[in-house]
């Protein structure tokens, strides 16, 4: 009698702990015990890790703002004797880094928005419609995604070539729009929405085309917020493809200028991180734009496995 | 709304004649849904055939040939293979490369990624910024963060520097065979650590937290807790970090090109780098393509064994 008293109460104190603290139900949490002197450490130690995990991105900072004689300082200057802000302009005279930014955002958002309209396209397909062989067609797709990227470069070369296309836009985008990934995460998720949502639709006469694009899209946000994101990141990102079917300055990606710049201005470091630390900058807006979608998007697509 | 519900009924009884009547109205009408269905999935699927499904039969086609650009390709059939097999002897070492960065790599990024994310899953304040910056990383263009990791990783340079500090007398990291690979297996671990922590957080949160009350009324310890309830209640997301971070470590490429250009000698050349230094700067196409051949195989090899010996530690069921 006295110990289900007493585990109520227990019961009823890890409630009150979850709420006061307001944590999502997370379990460690009222595990453990709630000393002053455990979580003031557990802090700390976190600062430390992210300190540690920033470093690099001040570096970066840090050196763009430096004199070049100073970068192989030893011990390192940490704060520059003279903050060089003219560095910034210094490298965009270098080597054409307006026309890497412009290339870079022209590809990833074109590329971004063929990903997200074909496999939103083809996901509804493969998750609602019936048709001869969908099972079959999609394991196809599945298991090219283990196909690495060094397997398809050597013939996508000779593709891109043999029409014409070698430093172009459509270069840069296709050969890496239509991988499968966009398709199954959709899939997923759309299989996750009501099917009645629909039938109510189809009986008011919505065509396919506006069930998809005014019913199953808008409720999709979370899964296109992610898949958006690693696609515009990927295209942003992609550093093998654009060093294979680009070979001049005014067609380059930011990582291929980067890499470019490297080759020919090697000694300038502090030109070259001012480079760096404009390149990152978008990643950075944009993780702060979807962070909320970011964790909801991951887990709600399937891609923790769930 | 008595008013919508009987609309709604007469709908669906003006229907029904329809649809029972004739078979033939059905007929087309089902023809006319898989044509639609063909409609949605063309633009994918031309795509897909022409840049990924027609590229990857070419690659395995063209491995076939003693193909250098220079002159006609010859049908060789399996005679890349079997140079690389072999008489080649640096693709031996490409090959003991790489699977040194990936077992390097992958068992420290699933423990290190797997611990960050249990740690913000308790009570932390100004989670969302923590995971911000250890996501971060992930976003940002594998080339721009090599470059400050090489100048970081100089002889002289901040590494070393903090080194001294502590009277260690820092190496020459991406100079020596000895710690050339070290350095590029650090800088990827703070490059890829991030994402993975997002997939397991997003599995913590699926975990309902009775279990862990009902443990700890039953006196199990944290540890206990840890082994018994969060490792199995987590292993799909375990094992889908798995897979994924195993295929794409098979694959580094811009790291190992900005830091270590694959040396010194070929002591980090990894398959894709060789790939690529094949292809494009000795225009051994065929060679090339048998090589990046054997990545695919063996990336499927390790993919297919997982899903075999997931039945023995994943559990679907929560």
């Amino acid at each position: 009698m006295k110990s289900k008293v007493q585990e109520t109460a227990q019961d009823n104190t890890a409630a009150l702990r979850q709420n006061t603290f307001g944590t999502q139900s997370n379990a460690l949490a009222t595990t453990r015990g709630s000393g002053v002197v455990g979580p003031i450490v557990s802090h700390a130690l976190l600062t430390i890790i992210a300190l540690i995990m920033l470093f690099p991105f001040f570096w970066m900072l840090d050196t763009a703002l430096k004199l070049n004689s100073q970068v192989f300082e030893f011990p390192p200057a940490f704060i520059p004797s003279s903050i060089q802000w003219g560095n910034f302009i210094e490298a965009w005279t270098y080597l054409p880094f307006g026309h890497f930014i412009f290339n870079t955002l022209v590809v990833a958002v074109g590329g971004t928005i063929v990903v997200l309209l074909t496999s939103s396209m083809a996901a509804y397909a493969f998750a609602r419609l019936k048709f001869p062989g969908r099972d079959i067609i999609f394991v196809g797709y599945l298991t090219t995604l283990m196909v690495p990227q060094a397997v398809l470069v050597i013939p996508q070369f000779f593709l891109i070539k043999d029409l014409g296309w070698i430093n172009s836009y459509q270069a840069l985008i296709l050969p890496s729009a239509f991988t499968a990934f966009g398709t199954f995460l959709l899939r997923q998720f759309f299989k996750g929405i009501p099917v009645e949502l629909e039938e109510a639709a189809k009986l008011d006469g919505c065509s396919r085309f506006r069930i998809l694009f005014q019913l199953i899209l808008p409720l999709s946000k979370p899964a296109l917020a992610v898949l958006g994101l690693f696609s515009f990141i990927g295209f942003w990102n992609n550093f093998l493809w654009p060093l294979i079917v680009i070979n001049t300055a005014d067609m380059a990606t930011i990582p291929l200028g980067l890499q470019m710049y490297q080759g020919q201005h090697g000694q300038a470091w502090n030109y070259m991180m001012a480079g760096a630390t404009i390149a990152i900058i978008p990643g950075l807006i944009i993780l702060i734009l979807v962070q909320k979608y970011l964790v909801e998007g991951i887990s709600l697509t399937g891609l923790g496995g769930r | 709304m008595l008013q919508k519900k009987l609309e709604t009924n007469q709908a669906v009884i003006a229907l029904q004649p329809k649809v029972l009547n004739s078979t033939a109205t059905t007929r087309r009408r089902k023809l006319k849904d898989i044509g639609g269905a063909y409609l949605f999935l063309a633009p994918n699927m031309l795509g897909f055939l022409v840049f990924i499904l027609f590229p990857l039969v070419a690659a395995v086609v063209i491995s076939l040939f003693d193909w250098s650009l220079l002159t006609p390709p010859t049908f060789i059939g399996l005679g890349n293979y079997a140079r690389l097999l072999g008489q080649d002897p640096v693709f031996h070492q490409i090959l003991l490369n790489t699977l040194y960065f990936v077992f390097g790599y992958v068992p420290l990024n699933i423990v290190i990624s797997l611990g960050l994310a249990i740690w913000l899953s308790g009570r932390i304040r100004a989670k969302s910024l923590f995971r911000i910056i250890f996501f971060f990383p992930v976003m940002t263009p594998g080339v721009a963060v090599s470059l400050v990791w090489l100048l970081m990783y100089d002889r002289s340079g901040v590494i070393n520097w903090f080194l001294s500090l502590i009277h260690i007398q820092g190496p020459n990291w991406v100079g020596s065979t000895t710690w050339a690979m070290p350095a590029v297996i650090l800088m990827s671990l703070w490059y890829g650590v991030g994402y993975n922590m997002l997939v397991f957080g997003a599995g913590l949160q699926a975990i309902p937290s009775y279990f862990y009350e009902a443990a700890s009324i039953d006196g199990a310890t944290s540890l206990h807790q840890f082994w018994n309830i969060t490792i199995p209640l987590l292993s799909p997301s375990i094992f889908f970090a798995l897979v994924m971070t195993l295929i794409t470590s098979f694959q580094v490429f811009d790291q190992v090109f900005i830091l270590t250009g694959g040396g010194p000698g070929a002591s980090t050349t990894t398959l894709v780098l060789y790939t690529y230094q094949n292809g494009f700067s000795y225009f051994r196409m065929g060679y090339a393509a048998s090589v990046s051949t054997v990545l695919f195989l063996l990336i499927m090899v390790v993919t297919i064994g997982q899903f075999i010996l997931q039945q023995r530690w994943v559990h679907y069921e929560v």
